[in-house]
């Protein structure tokens, strides 16, 4: 014997799940650069199984970073509703929060919570790789909570 | 108000059902759509493109997904107040943007640059520029298929980013260059940080040569893809890099010095067809990495013979300029950024027009994808450098 462990199978289902993120590969504005930085080699969002997909087919989050407008609204929904449930959305700054500096404009959707379920905000504009990388654990965090085999889905 | 808003969205749908009508397919013509969520379009561009299996007979561009409306704000803004939303028009050039604003209204209410804030404008932008190149060639090479020299040309711009940091505040979105002037002065101590990073950067442009540029896959994918001849370039109105690459020797910062640019001594990269044909993918490519190295002499030169003074010259609160119109034109990393702004005497102006290279560059893309292949459209967005909101603005 080598060994054993003991848990239960709702935790190890979701210690599966939070240790595998597959985010979508997704950037509308300038958060989307420091999307591209957070993957990247300092802060490496690879160290909490968190690699980009290029299809929402294959993606367990969404990663809003930028300004979403009222043309691109409707294909964020339908980005949404492609992915795969479970799914999780992280709103990126200040313009996928509430429309930020861009609240003014005509075109502008004033927070993309208006067209998709959010389950986390990160404030900045941008905000930092690190601020990011911070979501990402307190989304680990979320999942581990998850009640799976004892809801009912329809 | 909502009433209107879905107005506009049918109104758009309309649009793209027209365009999809436009282009009936005949035969064995299929029509597909890339984008706007698309690994390979830098940020939210659309496709339409009319192919026969692989080889396209036409991409048309589809622009708008990224309208934020910048310059309408403008038009409800103070002068000092929209000099954030210009970080936001190039989120990758967003000290050139600045600048092209500042200059505008500095000419529009005369207002004299003290020379230290000019020397920290021409730092900030050139660093500006060589962190633009990184992610440009870096996010080329990754959408061609080399992950690699993509990954250790972000670890450079982490640099840059920190240096930038120091210098103002901020990563990305900087607000450094401001109407008179710049917001911070650049200790010695950091003027040491950035000469001591370009010792440490210029051999890894070197040794990022031998990883990428000369690599005899990557010159084989990219030239001879897709070239650009000098007519072609300037009739499409091509700036900045795309347009030294197909051969015509043109560069704002050289034939219309702005700032302090005339007192350095600088080379313009020209495309030469270094591996293929004059005006190719891989000769934009490297263009932008010939350019990388003179930002990196400019940065020296600026460096060593930076006076000493004050960085900001006497501006009122409120700037309220004279009735006029202004133009500036600046060297951006995209190219050349044009700023007009009117002023009706009041402390907002009257008119905000900012044209910027990339949605030139979008214009090309129909031309040029007559023939070619899918996976070589992916070659020619990278190439052409094309940010998705210097297009919609």
């Amino acid at each position: 014997m080598d060994g054993f462990l003991l848990t239960t199978t709702e935790e190890f289902l979701n210690w599966n799940r939070k240790s595998s993120i597959w985010y979508l590969l997704f950037a509308s504005a300038c958060c989307g650069i420091e999307l591209m930085q957070t993957g990247g080699p300092r802060t490496d969002l690879d160290r909490f199984g968190a690699v980009p997909r290029a299809t929402p087919r294959q993606a367990d989050l969404m990663i809003v970073a930028g300004t979403i407008t009222y043309k691109m609204a409707e294909r964020v929904r339908l980005l949404y509703e492609q992915m795969a449930e479970p799914r999780y959305v992280i709103s990126m700054g200040s313009c996928a929060n509430c429309g930020g500096l861009f609240q003014s404009s005509y075109s502008v959707l004033k927070g993309v919570d208006k067209v998709i379920p959010v389950d986390l905000y990160i404030p900045g504009c941008p905000p930092r790789p690190e601020a990011l990388a911070d979501a990402v654990v307190k989304l680990q965090a979320k999942m581990m909570k998850e009640k799976y085999l004892r809801t009912v889905r329809a | 108000m909502q009433q209107r808003k879905i107005a506009m969205v049918k109104q758009e749908l309309k649009d793209l059902h027209e365009l999809k009508q436009l282009y009936q397919p005949v035969a064995d013509e299929m029509l597909v759509n890339m984008g706007p969520q698309h690994p390979s379009t830098h940020g939210v561009l659309n496709f339409l493109l009319v192919t026969d299996g692989e080889v396209m007979h036409k991409a048309v561009a589809h622009v708008g997904y990224l309208h934020r409306g910048i310059e309408k704000i403008g038009e409800a803004v103070e002068y000092n107040g929209f000099v954030p939303f210009t970080d936001r028009v190039d989120y990758l050039a967003a000290m050139s943007a600045n600048q092209g604003f500042a200059m505008a209204v500095e000419k529009l209410a005369s207002i004299q640059v003290p020379e230290r804030a000019e020397y920290l404008r021409v730092i900030a932008t050139e660093l500006n520029r060589i962190a633009s190149h990184l992610v440009a060639n870096g996010a080329m090479a990754m959408d061609i298929g080399a992950f690699t020299p993509f990954v250790h040309w972000l670890k450079e711009r982490e640099f840059v980013n920190d240096l930038m940091e120091e210098l103002c505040g901020a990563r990305l979105t900087y607000n450094y260059i401001r109407i008179g002037g710049v917001a911070f002065d650049c200790g010695k101590e950091l003027a040491e940080k950035i000469v001591k990073w370009i010792d440490h950067f210029e051999p890894m442009v070197d040794e990022f040569d031998r990883l990428i540029t000369n690599n005899e896959i990557f010159v084989q994918r990219l030239a001879n893809v897709s070239p650009i001849s000098a007519e072609e370039a300037m009739s499409y109105n091509l700036v900045g890099p795309n347009l030294r690459a197909s051969g015509v020797d043109w560069d704002i910062r050289r034939d219309v010095p702005y700032s302090v640019y005339s007192k350095f001594d600088f080379k313009i990269p020209v495309g030469k067809g270094f591996r293929g044909t004059v005006g190719d993918c891989y000769d934009r490519f490297v263009l932008r990495i010939l350019e990388i190295r003179e930002s990196c002499k400019i940065l020296r030169q600026a460096l060593a013979t930076m006076p000493e003074g004050e960085i900001m010259a006497k501006v009122p609160k409120t700037i309220k300029p004279p009735k006029g119109e202004a133009i500036a034109r600046v060297e951006s990393a995209r190219g050349e950024l044009f700023y007009y702004v009117v002023s009706d005497g009041s402390s907002k102006p009257l008119r905000v027009k900012i044209r910027a290279g990339s949605f030139t560059a979008m214009s090309i893309i129909e031309h040029l994808s007559k023939g070619v292949m899918i996976a070589d459209l992916v070659a020619i967005i990278g190439s052409l450098d094309v940010v998705a909101p210097e297009v919609d603005r």
